[in-house]
């Protein structure tokens, strides 16, 4: 039996088969070391999720696009969960790692719902055990390869997170992951410091401006998108989808267009 | 009885910042129930950086002592709790039987003798919604007072008291820090005895002059 990693152990195919299983050895999503396998690369993507604390409470927005590779496949993904009346969580990578998790907090609520002792799933407490998971998940050289953003409110307080596949938490004023990190959130934070108490309107034209230049600057995004809303009363909602105007006069200074 | 040379034995555990038990009967079966509540609590501190639900605790309490009770040639733990804790939905006091039954309480008193602490309880349960800490205290002892057998009395020596609520993380209070609630106490006995004194003073006048009428 072979102990180095990478090599399939004790697996000849047969001349016949070799075509089909020839296709599994090169182009294998995951390496098998004794018999378990480990993720090496997403295959499902999603691309930024954007969040946003303002005056009355946090606002998420991610589009609706599952990526397979460069293909825009699937254009109709919701890549938001909602959790009790409480919390959203956004997330961006792997969209089936997403789904795994996905089903686990469902049934978490379930049975919080079941047991109905008046505790709930708490935002800070989903952050809390979405770090550890997907710590744990890293340290075994497993991970889930997402970016999570957490959002909701409790008693009145307004809770923003950003929990990554290393298993990196963190809170903030505005989180962004994937290219948002890069295009979005400076927008964002300039949103929030020149006028942190801003109001919901406020929120929604800051965060339809980021989603809009990520539409014009990431190839693998795409112009529908949710938006998921936590009010300090407590009430988590997502949205349905929708679309920002964008302009493509540039085209115009291009050499060809018309 | 137990020996003089022993010291009295602590009978509190402080289980996590919102949550203590007191023990009864099997001292070191309470010693391994109070080493899992620990962990159940920092369990889900880690996981969830919340405080465990009472309730849940409790619950995850009776499912390990019913495991023995169901299993041949084990037996059940030998010890009842009672668990005092403050959770978002308010203050608790559970006890915990070796059936692996659990009750939510009012208020309780356990272990042998404690007929006479519960029935304490039960006739001043009205008092307790409106009391403050410090009156609440006081009943404890008093409950606690009239199980002891005649020949012992409360001191410093031999009691304890465990504090958890809203904004007050879970103490035991133990030795020279009983002294004031215990004076309190011994106060308020001496209070009632005296005004027993006066009505069935007056009582006696009032049959004396009945008599004297008729």
């Amino acid at each position: 039996m072979s102990f180095f990693p990478g090599e399939f152990a004790d697996f000849r195919p047969s001349e016949g088969l070799s075509g089909l299983f020839g296709a599994v050895e090169k182009a294998s999503f995951a390496r098998a070391v004794d018999g378990r396998q480990r993720s090496k690369q997403p295959v499902v993507t999603g691309t930024s999720v954007l969040g946003l604390r303002y005056r009355d409470g946090v606002i998420l927005a991610a589009d609706t696009l599952g990526s397979y590779g460069s293909l825009a496949r699937y254009r109709t993904l919701s890549r938001m969960l909602k959790i009790g009346d409480e919390t959203i969580v956004g997330a961006s990578g792997d969209y089936a790692d997403f789904q795994y998790l996905k089903d686990i907090i469902d049934r978490k609520v379930l049975h919080d719902n079941l047991v109905n002792d008046g505790h709930t799933f708490h935002p800070t407490a989903v952050f809390s055990w979405l770090t550890r998971v997907l710590y744990n998940r890293r340290t075994k050289l497993d991970p889930l390869w997402n970016v999570y953003v957490v959002g909701g409110v409790r008693d009145g307080k307004s809770f923003l997170g950003y929990v990554d596949q290393v298993g990196v938490g963190y809170e903030a004023a505005s989180v962004a992951t994937g290219y948002g990190a890069y295009i979005a959130q400076p927008l964002l934070r300039d949103a929030f410091e020149k006028k942190p108490d801003m109001s919901e309107e406020e929120a929604r034209q800051a965060i339809d401006k980021c989603m809009r230049v990520l539409f014009y600057r990431d190839a693998r995004s795409l112009n529908r998108f949710e938006i998921g809303i936590i009010t300090n009363e407590g009430r988590a909602v997502i949205e349905e989808p929708k679309s920002t105007e964008t302009s493509w006069e540039i085209g115009h200074m291009v050499k060809g267009y018309d | 009885a137990a020996s003089k040379l022993l010291v009295y034995q602590k009978k509190l555990y402080h289980i996590d910042d919102h949550v203590g038990i007191s023990i009864a009967a099997l001292a070191f079966d309470g010693r391994l129930l109070s080493k899992f509540m620990r962990v159940e609590c920092l369990n889900a501190k880690f996981a969830y950086a919340t405080q465990l639900p009472i309730s849940r605790l409790v619950a995850s309490v009776g499912s390990k002592l019913h495991g023995p009770t169901m299993v041949y040639g084990g037996r059940p733990y030998g010890v009842g709790l009672l668990v005092a804790g403050y959770d978002e939905t308010g203050p608790y006091i559970y006890q915990t039987c070796p059936s692996a039954n659990f009750y939510d309480c009012k208020a309780m008193a356990i272990g042998s003798r404690s007929q006479s602490g519960r029935t304490y309880l039960e006739r001043s349960l009205e008092q307790f919604p409106d009391s403050t800490l410090e009156e609440l205290i006081v009943h404890g002892l008093k409950a606690l007072n009239d199980t002891l057998p005649s020949e012992t009395e409360l001191s410093t020596k031999n009691c304890s008291i465990g504090i958890v609520g809203k904004d007050h993380p879970f103490k035991i209070l133990e030795d020279d820090d009983v002294a004031p609630y215990l004076d309190s106490m011994n106060r308020d006995i001496a209070d009632q005895a005296a005004g027993h004194e006066e009505e069935e003073a007056m009582v006696a006048q009032e049959g004396a002059r009945s008599e004297e009428r008729f």
